[in-house]
């Protein structure tokens, strides 16, 4: 009996020794979570935020800097408060506020610091600086946030705020993690990567009290941060400026463009705001005003308001008339106001006159033309046929289409399609008598402020355009993405331009855009009074000069202000002025454009 | 000259190895555990705990020298002074003692030198069990015998509890080990088992379960089993006593075990039920063993440890040190190393002539054995976390001598184990 109890108890020793040495192989060999534990527990991620790269106006102009503001960090197990009313008064924060916060950051962890206050501003900090050493376990921490010292710009230059959910999922490389900022809008948004830069890490070590005991392995898997690129932006500051003051108070967009290479030298949506509203402490509070304004600031019109183009699409008609051959610039059309509602009178018209005085008339002949070619002798079928030819020639002049703009969102408007007609009429059931208000820019046809700048420097080039961009140059490069360094040609020879070029002087000299006169230089462009169901018609106007070696291509919406003659073809021509003298002489007009009231 | 040849040639070099590998073991960890980084210091630097430590371990050499130089008869014959001695400072340490950490079990001396008793309980227990068993007319079935042996077990456990330490109380039960060895009925081991899972299952169950899970078990029982009153009285027999230690568990919990203790069970069986609270110990201490994967950090390179992550690195927790920085290699090699070395006390005890050297053999190795468990396996969170060193290698002057004595006793007896005469 006592032999078996000798061996019981040598194999309880054995198998203790057993059990544990399996035990220790499954926490040491097996599983890699207590090295990660381990490692999480004294390694203290330590994020070098990098400079967000900045942005310059084409003159070299800074239109976006950083300034530093300050993060107040806490470690809730290191706090020790001698006068928390003293801190509470110090910080601006209350009682309540302060126990709250303290809360949430215990919960979220004792040992590991988080945000208490976010973005103290320099001022504030310099207030604080010296008392913080009573604050035992609050820390500051800084950073940078955006500032925009011209306070122009707003929409185009976007905003940066703090990533969000959504955001944080679709983020495939990793990048971003919870309370980072990142570009929402505008060219925050879309030059984000390059702006942003790389974040560096530091990996310190800490003991149980949170303590820093040097660096992790020496700091071989520290990375320095490297800062964001800076752009340069096609944005003349002078021109903006001024164009946004003369579109103060108002509803539209101004796009002004370098048509020679699709740089953007202005772009204006109105109503604006400062840019410095969303960046810093009162975001939040700011965005909410601004998101509930009726008249929507936060909208980027110039890309994304659509409206029909009216009058200056009888440049796009023309054009497409004479390149099908269907029509010759210098025949005689008689168009009297029977098939469509007119201010021109009844008479004769070559197509300079045509365009000079805007008769809708004409332009229903031309556009019957177009679209009638007699291909088919059903009129329905032959209606088709036109209607995709011409639908294949306004899309080349990028109508219908999303410009390939480096702005968020911008939207393509809209020219109606066979399919279109088809889905609204049925099949075969549709002719020109149901389409022919096309023919003035009205009826389906949409476009935004920044298309109808485009159609000028297409119409100023002679037939081709570089894709609007907004910057130049991304870091050293000194070159724009080169999507922009492409000539796109719309399909319309050259010669097809001169009687239309020559309509459109006429316009501005002896037509309804006299406003846009100027005695020096020669201004070609076309009025758009843009008829509106809901209220007062749209004023638009786009124009380019000088005309034989174009420098600037415009285009203005003001929204319910009446004639295109009256406020677009203002605001434009000053602008044009501005930029192409350096100085506006016309100080009645810029009167009249910054008074604003322009229907009477 | 015969005797000195004799202690040579008959002494156990390899237990001596052994105790040798462990203690250094212990010292190297121990400096491990204290090091700082970047901070200029050495390992014998005298305020240092391994600088501590070596004083302890030369001056455990000299208590080698003097157990040898000591008649082996000597030793049984003053057992029962020697105990008597030691429960005389248990009751003297519950009067004069220090509190450390909530315990009074700290004689004083100096600032310097202290002393704890209770380390020294286990040696002197071990004799007097020894010689109480080895008495000829001993019968492990007469109750006087039986009450005696178990009071002479009880007796110093129920002091220390006094101070109290249940930690170190509970290391007496090993004894148990020993009387089964010695001819108890195995029905006592059974019991105590049974003891402590009901013990464990009372604090997750309601008792009211518990009992009626028994009364559902007993039924079942005596249906199966065969219809002899006999039988059938076994049965309501067991199940009474199993009642009645489910009750003075419950009784014990409420009544003896303080909420911390109670706490530190629950935590066992699901650390992550208050990670930054009692579950701190276990989850921290496994993190460190665990983050030494199969070779470890590197001796001074343990993060965990040295960050103080790890409470009580030097002494309770001295595993972990050595898990984090010499890896599975390094935990196997020790466990391998204690394995053996309680086989090889066993061994050694059941090559000895005399009755008293053999109980005292089984003695020594069971306390081994029971620390040797109940440490390691709380620093890799299979036992409750209970304050008792890892012998040899943690930190401590009481505990090094009171384990070198206990061991250096052994390997004395045994040397001279051919100079007994039979009985």
């Amino acid at each position: 009996m006592n032999d078996q109890r000798k061996i019981f108890i040598r194999l309880a020793i054995v198998l203790i020794g057993l059990i544990f040495i399996i035990k220790l192989f499954a926490i040491q060999v097996l599983s890699d979570n207590y090295e990660r534990a381990a490692e999480g527990n004294i390694l203290q991620r330590i994020i070098e935020y990098p400079y967000r790269g900045l942005i310059y106006d084409r003159h070299g102009e800074l239109l976006v800097v950083n300034n530093p503001i300050y993060d107040l960090m806490i470690v809730p197990m290191e706090v020790k408060l001698k006068d928390t009313l003293e801190f509470c008064r110090l910080f601006r924060i209350d009682r309540e506020t302060f126990i709250q916060k303290y809360e949430e950051a215990r919960n979220y962890s004792v040992i590991k610091p988080s945000i208490f206050i976010k973005q103290i501003s320099n001022e504030d900090f310099a207030r604080i600086q010296d008392k913080m050493i009573d604050f035992t376990g609050f820390y500051i921490s800084a950073r940078s946030v955006r500032e925009y010292p011209h306070t122009s710009l707003a929409n185009a230059l976007g905003y940066v705020g703090e990533i969000n959910k959504s955001q944080l999922d679709k983020d495939t490389t990793d990048f971003y993690r919870m309370g980072d900022y990142i570009g929402i809008s505008g060219i925050e948004a879309t030059y984000e990567t390059a702006l942003r830069g790389k974040r560096g890490v530091k990996w310190k070590m800490v003991n149980v009290r949170g303590v820093e005991k040097g660096s992790f392995k020496n700091g071989q898997n520290d990375t320095l941060s490297v800062p964001g690129l800076d752009l340069i932006s096609t944005i003349d500051l002078d021109i903006q400026q001024y164009a946004e003051k003369l579109l103060d108070g108002k509803v539209g967009s101004l796009v002004a463009l370098e048509p020679s290479t699709g740089e953007v030298l202005s772009i204006v949506s109105a109503p604006f705001y400062d840019p410095n509203m969303l960046s810093g402490r009162e975001f939040s509070n700011n965005f909410k005003i601004l998101s509930s304004d009726t008249l929507v600031p936060l909208f980027n019109r110039p890309i994304m308001a659509m409206y029909p183009p009216g009058s200056m699409f009888k440049t796009v008609q023309s054009l497409i008339a004479l390149q099908e051959g269907v029509l010759n610039p210098d025949e005689l059309i008689y168009s009297d106001g029977r098939l469509i509602g007119d201010l021109a009178p009844n008479g004769y018209y070559d197509l300079r006159e045509g365009i000079q005085y805007s008769s809708n008339n004409y332009f229903y002949r031309v556009f019957r033309r177009v679209i009638n070619q007699g291909a088919d002798p059903n009129p329905f079928i032959d209606a088709r046929i036109g209607l995709n030819k011409w639908r294949e020639f306004v899309t080349k002049f990028g109508l219908g289409e999303a410009p390939d703009i480096d702005l968020p969102n911008p939207k393509s408007g809209y020219m109606p399609s066979v399919a279109y007609y088809d889905r609204i009429y049925g099949e075969k059931r549709w002719k020109f008598s149901n389409i022919y208000s096309l023919s003035i820019g009205q009826g389906e046809t949409l476009v935004t402020p920044l298309q109808m700048a485009n159609l000028a420097s297409i119409i100023a080039n002679r037939g081709f355009y570089y894709a609007p961009h907004i910057i130049k140059s991304i870091g050293e490069t000194g070159s724009p993405d080169s999507i922009y360094m492409v000539r796109n040609y719309v399909g319309i020879d050259s010669i097809h331009f001169i009687p239309v070029i020559e309509g459109m002087e006429r316009v501005i000299r002896n037509g309804s855009g006299r406003r846009a006169y100027l005695p020096d230089i020669p201004v070609v462009g076309k009025t758009s009074t843009v008829e509106n169901p809901h209220g007062y018609d749209h004023s638009g106007f786009m124009a380019f000069a000088p005309k034989d070696d174009p420098k600037i291509a415009i285009a203005v919406y003001v929204e319910n202000s009446g004639w295109g003659a009256r406020a677009a073809a203002s605001i434009a021509s000053l602008v044009m002025e501005k930029y192409l003298t350096g100085d506006v002489k016309r100080k009645w007009l810029e009167d009249y454009a910054l008074k604003g009231e322009f229907i009477y | 000259m015969r005797r000195d040849a004799s202690i040579t040639n008959n002494l156990d070099w390899l237990t001596l190895f052994i105790y040798g590998i462990l203690v250094i073991t212990g010292w190297l960890n121990i400096y491990a555990s204290v090091y700082e980084e970047g901070a200029s210091m050495s390992i014998f630097d005298l305020s240092l705990n391994s600088g501590k430590q070596l004083i302890w371990i030369a001056s455990s050499l000299m208590i080698f020298a003097i157990v040898m130089s000591i008649d082996f008869k000597f030793y049984e014959s003053i057992s029962y002074l020697i105990y008597g001695i030691v429960i005389f400072l248990l009751i003297f340490v519950l009067v004069f003692g220090t509190k450390v950490s909530g315990a009074r079990s700290w004689f004083e001396i100096g600032s310097f030198f202290k002393v704890q008793p209770s380390e020294f309980a286990k040696f002197a227990t071990t004799l007097a069990i020894a010689k109480f068993i080895s008495q000829p007319s001993f019968r492990f079935n007469r109750i006087p015998d039986l009450v005696a042996v178990f009071g002479l077990m009880i007796a110093p456990m129920l002091l220390i509890l006094l101070q109290p330490d249940p930690g170190t109380a509970l290391i007496f039960m090993a004894f148990i080990i020993v009387f089964y060895r010695e001819g108890l009925t195995p029905y006592v081991l059974i019991i105590g088992i049974l003891f402590v899972l009901l013990f464990i299952l009372t604090l997750f169950i309601d008792q009211l379960y518990i009992l009626l899970g028994i009364g559902l078990f007993t039924a079942v029982a005596i249906g199966f089993a065969e219809k002899t009153l006999k039988r059938i009285a076994a049965i309501l027999f067991i199940a009474t006593i199993t009642v009645g230690i489910t009750l003075s568990v419950d009784y014990f919990q409420t009544n003896i075990l303080q909420p911390h203790h109670q706490k530190r069970l629950k935590v066992l069986i699901n650390p992550n039920s208050d990670p930054l609270g009692d579950g701190w110990n276990v989850t921290q201490s496994k993190i460190a063993i665990g983050s030494g994967r199969i070779w470890g950090k590197g001796f001074l390179e343990g993060t965990q440890t040295k960050f103080d992550f790890v409470p009580e690195q030097s002494t309770d927790f001295i595993f972990c040190t050595l898990g984090e920085e010499q890896g599975w290699a390094g935990t196997s090699f020790v466990i391998l190393l204690f394995v053996i070395l309680i086989l090889r006390i066993l061994y050694i005890a059941e090559r000895q002539k005399s009755k008293f050297a053999r109980v005292y053999g089984y003695g020594v190795a069971s306390v081994l054995f029971i620390h040797f468990t109940i440490n390691i396996g709380m620093t890799i969170g299979l036992f409750p976390v209970i304050g008792i060193p890892l012998p040899f290698l943690s930190y401590g002057g009481s505990s090094l001598w009171g384990f070198s004595i206990l061991l250096f006793i052994l390997l004395k007896l045994d040397a001279h184990r051919m100079q007994i005469l039979i009985r």
